[in-house]
């Protein structure tokens, strides 16, 4: 599963280092470490963590990655 | 492409090559997809394998939380393209509409984006640079060998140059407990992007976690064991430093010796384009069908008195791709201009340092509230009594009250928003050192007397 945070817009609520602490971690006060690419048992705290952050400023891959690789191999 | 009609036809089975499959490529692709775009779209990229996210790569891959090959860009919608990836482009042929690829192929489009981005400045001494031990980060394949060197337990790591990348993977190295010295040319950290204010306060932190700072040096030579494997650095000062590690992170190159041959204004600072991300040509010109996004964008700012901006912002490379992408299926009465304020953040020695606006656009500065040996403050930059950015330390969420003053040229210095305003707010000037690039590369210059005949050539210098 892909994940990416806009760090810009992050402020540091640090709601989703609650909601999905095995991908979201607090580094010092208020700086926000995570995992771009967690394991697939991570969707449900991932998308809960998604739709709690205060910027919305979690985005969580929206294709089946199954389809993604293909698409991408160089021709 | 003036007339609805076309525009109609263009969107429906137009051609749009991307050259420069990273983040701007990417989510411009997606965002040409949400606009209806629906012809047919190449993607082109000089790297092998999906797009990837590239901030993780001084930080979480570094540490070795995440693996390498881990941070490919989620995807916000399937953006049905053909891609040509490991090739690079070799140039732009705006008679014909062609992008030409390094290995002779080439790919004929209605309109193309440039969003090639910028490459790491490799050490300029070729037979030092290729020692082992010597890496740059800001490709995948970079992050890997360093992350690998650093797992090895080097004995120590030498960071040349003391910008964000530099200072990060200082403060990785420290978190890993490596033993790093890092080397800066001018006065302090950060101080060409933040000044000496904010240099100092830099300096402060990294000399507390225990870094070997050497500011005011440079590095004369990277020497090399019998075997080829790095083992020492020597300094202007005429100090030498043992390392087994040396990370150059001397800034970034803009990708456009590609366009050299286009006709288009491109130089060491990006290519020109206008707020709506349409690409200049040489004359000053603006381009109907060749738009321009991300690091290599150069483009003008209302708020910063129209001057040209060129920005290595995470954020503006995705607004700017949607401007872009927006642009290009779009009539010139529908068309948006990139007006938002430039935003930016760092993560080093467990401080979330941000900043909106540019710092590098002021003459005063002043910490605003906080307080700076606490690491936890605000400073706010002004320009002939205006704020124009301000810089947070573990103060993010205050960053967008600053946006407002900003957006609304609100009077420098501005007063305080919360009760913890520090007792000697008084601005300073910003002090940032000379720019010493501006005297490098390519330049142009007026040629000509009669206003009929005057032209624009491009100037080349050997680099």
């Amino acid at each position: 599963m892909r994940v990416v945070v806009d760090l810009s817009r992050c402020q540091g609520y640090a709601q989703c280092a609650f909601l999905a602490p095995e991908v979201f971690r607090m580094h010092g006060e208020e700086a926000l470490m995570y995992h771009p690419n967690p394991d697939d048992s991570q969707r449900e705290q991932m998308e809960r963590a998604a739709a709690a952050c205060p910027l919305q400023a979690i985005l969580v891959d929206q294709l089946n990655e199954r389809d993604a690789p293909a698409e991408a191999s160089p021709s | 492409m003036s007339s609805a009609h076309t525009l109609q036809g263009f969107k429906r089975d137009g051609r749009i090559a991307i050259v420069g499959a990273s983040l701007a490529g990417l989510r411009a692709a997606e965002a040409l997809r949400g606009e209806g775009f629906t012809g047919s779209l190449t993607m082109i990229g000089d790297e092998l394998g999906e797009p990837y996210d590239r901030p993780p790569l001084s930080k979480q891959v570094l540490t070795g939380w995440v693996p390498t090959d881990g941070t490919k860009l989620p995807r916000r919608r399937d953006i049905d393209a053909q891609w040509l990836l490991g090739v690079p482009a070799s140039g732009l042929d705006l008679a014909t509409n062609h992008v030409h690829l390094a290995d002779g192929n080439e790919v004929a489009f209605d309109r193309v984006l440039i969003s090639t981005g910028v490459r790491a400045r490799p050490w300029p001494v070729e037979a030092e640079a290729s020692l082992d031990g010597v890496f740059v980060v800001r490709t995948r394949g970079d992050a890997d060998g360093l992350q690998q060197a650093l797992a090895a337990g080097p004995s120590r790591v030498l960071i040349i140059g003391a910008g964000f990348t530099g200072s990060e993977i200082a403060s990785i190295c420290r978190e890993r407990d490596i033993s790093v010295t890092v080397a800066e040319l001018g006065p302090a950290p950060l101080v060409g992007a933040l000044g000496a204010m904010i240099g100092d306060v830099a300096a402060d932190m990294q000399r507390a976690h225990g870094v070997d700072l050497r500011c005011g040096v440079k590095v004369t030579q990277l020497e090399g064991d019998a075997q080829g494997r790095l083992c020492r650095a020597h300094f202007s000062d005429g100090s030498t430093v043992d390392a087994d590690v040396a990370v150059v992170a001397l800034g970034g190159i803009r990708n456009t010796d590609w366009l050299q041959d286009s006709g288009l204004a491109v130089g060491v600072w990006g290519i020109a384009c206008d707020s709506g991300c349409r690409a200049f040509d040489l004359n000053g010109l603006v381009t109907d069908d060749v738009f321009v996004a991300g690091d290599v964008a150069r483009c003008p700012h209302p708020v910063y008195e129209y001057r040209f901006i060129s920005l290595e912002h995470w954020a503006n490379a995705v607004e700017q791709a949607d401007i872009a992408a927006h642009n290009m299926v779009n009539a010139q009465a529908d068309r948006w201009p990139h007006l938002a304020i430039p935003a930016f953040w760092s993560i080093q020695f467990g401080v979330n340092i941000k900043s909106v606006g540019v710092p590098t656009f002021a003459d005063e500065v002043v910490v605003t509230q906080g307080s700076v040996p606490d690491h936890r403050f605000v400073a706010a930059y002004g320009y002939q009594g205006r704020v124009t950015a301000a810089v947070s330390f573990n103060n993010a969420k205050w960053l967008d009250h600053y946006r407002k003053l900003i957006e609304t040229a609100a009077p420098f210095p501005p007063p305080c928003p919360t009760p913890d305003q520090p007792v000697d707010a008084k601005p300073v000037p910003v002090d940032f050192p000379g720019p010493v690039l501006l005297s490098q590369g390519a330049t142009v210059v007026v040629t000509g007397h009669d206003p009929s005949e005057r032209h624009v050539t491009a100037v080349r210098t050997h680099r």
